[in-house]
C-alpha cells in the first residue's frame, strides 16, 4: 500500500521538479540574453551615436535633449567632403597605406618564411620587441632625419614610418601560414631542380594567399588607422584623413554634424575591411597569442 | 642566373630576412640608439645642438611635469588594465555557449578595436561634452548630478579610462574566449558529478585553466595602456592644464609643440624603460607561476 502510494507520487513530483527546471533553465536563458543584449548595446552606441550625429543638423545637434528622430540631412557630409578637402586627404591615406602595405609585403613576406622555415626565433623575439616599443620612441630622431633629408611633407616618409606598423603585423601572421606548408612541397621541388627563391614564389606563396590577403587587408587597416606618426610628418601635401580630422577640432566652435560625418568617413572602410578577414584580427592584435 | 641561384640557396638563412632586418635596423633601432645620442644634447629643433652631458637628465628627474607624466600614466594603466581584464573575462564568459546570431555578435565584438582611435575619441568627445554631451543626458535620466567629464581635472583620467575599457576589453574577451573554447567540457561533467556549484567549478576549473591567457592578456592590454597616445591626445592633449598629460603625450609636446629635441629624447628613454621595464616584470611573474 504505502509502496503504491510512493509509486503514484513519485513520477508526478519528478514531473513538476522537471517543469520547474525547465522554468528555471528559461530563466536563465532570457537573463543570459538580456545580459548579452546590454554587452552588445554598449559596444555599438558610441558608433550609433556617431552616425546619428552625422544625420542630424546643428541645432538638433546641440539641443540639450538628444532628439532621437529627425528628418535625416546630407548636409554635413557635403560639408566636410567640400569644405575640407576631405577627398584629398582620403587618397594620401590610401597611398601611404598601400604602399606601406606592399613594402610591408616585399619585406616581411621573406623574413616571415625564413623564421618559419630556419625556426629563427632570435628574429621572432626581435620584432615583438619592436612591437612592444613605444612608437613615439622613434618619432623624435625620424623628424630629424627626415626634415635634414627634405622628406617631411611626403609620401616617403610617410611610407617608411607606416611599414613599422603594417610589416609587423604581416610577419607575424605569416609565420604561421608558411609554417602550415607541407616541408615535403619544398623538398620535391628542389629534388626537380628548383631553387629555394624558386620554390618560394611558385609553390609556398600560392599555397598562402589566403594568408597573405589577410595579412595585407591587416597591414592596410593599421596603416589607415595611424595618427602620431602622420601627425608630425605630414603636412598640407600629404596630410591623412585623421589627422585632417583632427584638425577639424580645432576650428572654433564645434560643428556636431561634420565631426560625425567625418568619423563614420574614415571608420567605415576599416569597418568593411574587418569583415572580410575578421578571424585574423585577433591574431594580429595579439601577435599570435591567439590564434583565430 | 644559375649562379646566382646557386649563391641565394647558400646563404638563403641570411638573405631571406635581410631586408626586413635592415628596415628594423634603419628604422627602430637606429632611432632608439639615436635617442640617446640625442639626450645629451640641448638642442632647440631649429637652432644649433650643444652638447650639455647629462644635464638633460638631471633637468627630467627634477621636473615635477615629468613626476606627474609618471603619475598619469601609472594611474591611467592601473585603473584601465585590471577592470578590463574584469569585464573581458564576464565578457568571455557570457558569450562561451551556443547562441543564434554567433557569428554576427563576433563581429559587432571586434569593431571597437578596429575603428580608428581619432574618431572613436572624436565620438566619446562629443559625448562627454559636459553641457551637449549624451552622457549627461543618461546621467539626469537616472536622476544622478551631471559630470564634466573630461573637463574636470579629477575626473579626466577616469573618463579617458573608459574610453580605453570600451575600445580594449573586446580584446581581452576575444582572448580569454578562445582559451575557453579549450577547456576540456568532460571537466565541468566531471566537477558536476561530484556535485560543485556554478561559482566553484569557473573558480576550479574556469580560471586555472585559462591562466596563461589571462597572464598574455594582462601583458598585451598593460603595454599598450602605457603608450596610450592617440585617445588621450585628441580628447584632452593632455588638460585640463596637465591633469591627464602621461608620459608620452608630454615627450610628445616636448619636442613637437615645444620643439626640445634632447629634452624630448631624454623623455622617451625613460617612457622606454618604463614600458620595457613592465613588460620584463610581467613577464617574470608568468615564468614564476
Amino acid at each position: 500500500m504505502k509502496q503504491q502510494v510512493v509509486k503514484a507520487s513519485a513520477p508526478l513530483s519528478t514531473e513538476q521538479q522537471r517543469a520547474q527546471a525547465l522554468r528555471a533553465k528559461r530563466l536563465k536563458t532570457l537573463g543570459i540574453y538580456l545580459l548579452m543584449a546590454i554587452v552588445l548595446i554598449i559596444m555599438l552606441f558610441p558608433f550609433y551615436w556617431m552616425v546619428l550625429t552625422s544625420f542630424r543638423n546643428q541645432v538638433d545637434n546641440t539641443s540639450p535633449i538628444p532628439v532621437w528622430f529627425f528628418k535625416p540631412t546630407l548636409a554635413n557630409y557635403q560639408n566636410v567632403i567640400a569644405r575640407n578637402n576631405f577627398l584629398e586627404f582620403t587618397w594620401n591615406s590610401l597611398v601611404v597605406a598601400t604602399l606601406a602595405t606592399g613594402l610591408g609585403l616585399v619585406l616581411g613576406l621573406p623574413a616571415a618564411y625564413s623564421i618559419a622555415r630556419f625556426k629563427q626565433n632570435g628574429l621572432a623575439l626581435a620584432i615583438l620587441v619592436a612591437r612592444l616599443t613605444p612608437y613615439i620612441t622613434y618619432l623624435v630622431p625620424w623628424y630629424i632625419a627626415f626634415r635634414a633629408l627634405k622628406l617631411i611633407d611626403t609620401y616617403v616618409a610617410l611610407t617608411l614610418t607606416h611599414l613599422i606598423v603594417g610589416m609587423p603585423l604581416i610577419i607575424w601572421i605569416m609565420i604561421s601560414f608558411f609554417e602550415e606548408v607541407p616541408i615535403e612541397l619544398e623538398e620535391a621541388a628542389f629534388v626537380d631542380g628548383a631553387s629555394r627563391l624558386g620554390a618560394f614564389f611558385q609553390i609556398i606563396l600560392p599555397l598562402s594567399a589566403p594568408g597573405i590577403v589577410a595579412a595585407s587587408i591587416l597591414s592596410f587597416i593599421f596603416s589607415w588607422n595611424q595618427f602620431l606618426f602622420s601627425l608630425v610628418l605630414s603636412g598640407p601635401n600629404t596630410k591623412t584623413v585623421p589627422v585632417a580630422v583632427f584638425n577639424f577640432i580645432s576650428y572654433g566652435q564645434i560643428d556636431f554634424g561634420g565631426l560625425g560625418a567625418a568619423a563614420v568617413l574614415i571608420t567605415l572602410p576599416v569597418i568593411l575591411l574587418t569583415l572580410a578577414i575578421q578571424r585574423y584580427i585577433v591574431t594580429g592584435l595579439t601577435m599570435g597569442a591567439v590564434k583565430g | 642566373m644559375k649562379r646566382a641561384a646557386n649563391f641565394f640557396d647558400k646563404y638563403a638563412y641570411w638573405l631571406f630576412p635581410l631586408p626586413a632586418i635592415l628596415a628594423l635596423l634603419l628604422l627602430i633601432v637606429g632611432p632608439v640608439l639615436a635617442n640617446f645620442v640625442l639626450s645629451t644634447y640641448d638642442w632647440f629643433i631649429s637652432g644649433r645642438p650643444r652638447f650639455i652631458g647629462l644635464e638633460n637628465y638631471q633637468n627630467v628627474l627634477t621636473d615635477w611635469r615629468f613626476w606627474n607624466g609618471i603619475k598619469n600614466t601609472f594611474y591611467f594603466t592601473a585603473l584601465a588594465v585590471p577592470l578590463q581584464l574584469v569585464f573581458g573575462l564576464a565578457v568571455a564568459v557570457l558569450f562561451n555557449r551556443e547562441f543564434p546570431g554567433k557569428g554576427l555578435v563576433r563581429t559587432i565584438i571586434l569593431l571597437p578595436m578596429v575603428a580608428t582611435p581619432v574618431a572613436i575619441a572624436l565620438i566619446w568627445a562629443l559625448m562627454f561634452n559636459p553641457s551637449l554631451g549624451v552622457l549627461n543626458y543618461f546621467l539626469e535620466s537616472l536622476s544622478l548630478p551631471r559630470s564634466l567629464w573630461v573637463a574636470d581635472a579629477n575626473l579626466v583620467i577616469p573618463s579617458l579610462v573608459i574610453v580605453d575599457i570600451w575600445e580594449w576589453t573586446p580584446m581581452v574577451a576575444l582572448i580569454l574566449l578562445a582559451a575557453l573554447q579549450g577547456v576540456p567540457i568532460e571537466y565541468y561533467e566531471a566537477a558536476r558529478i561530484d556535485g560543485a556549484s556554478g561559482w566553484q567549478s569557473f573558480w576550479h576549473i574556469t580560471l586555472p585553466s585559462i591562466r596563461a591567457a589571462i597572464v598574455i592578456a594582462l601583458i598585451l592590454r598593460s603595454i599598450d595602456a602605457l603608450k596610450t597616445f592617440d585617445i588621450i591626445y585628441v580628447i584632452t592633449q593632455g588638460g585640463p592644464g596637465t591633469a591627464s598629460e602621461t608620459l608620452n603625450v608630454f615627450a610628445f609636446r616636448s619636442g613637437f609643440e615645444f620643439f626640445r629635441a634632447g629634452y624630448s629624447a631624454t623623455l622617451l628613454i625613460f617612457l622606454l624603460f618604463v614600458v620595457l621595464g613592465v613588460a620584463v616584470l610581467l613577464n617574470l611573474t608568468r615564468r614564476s607561476t
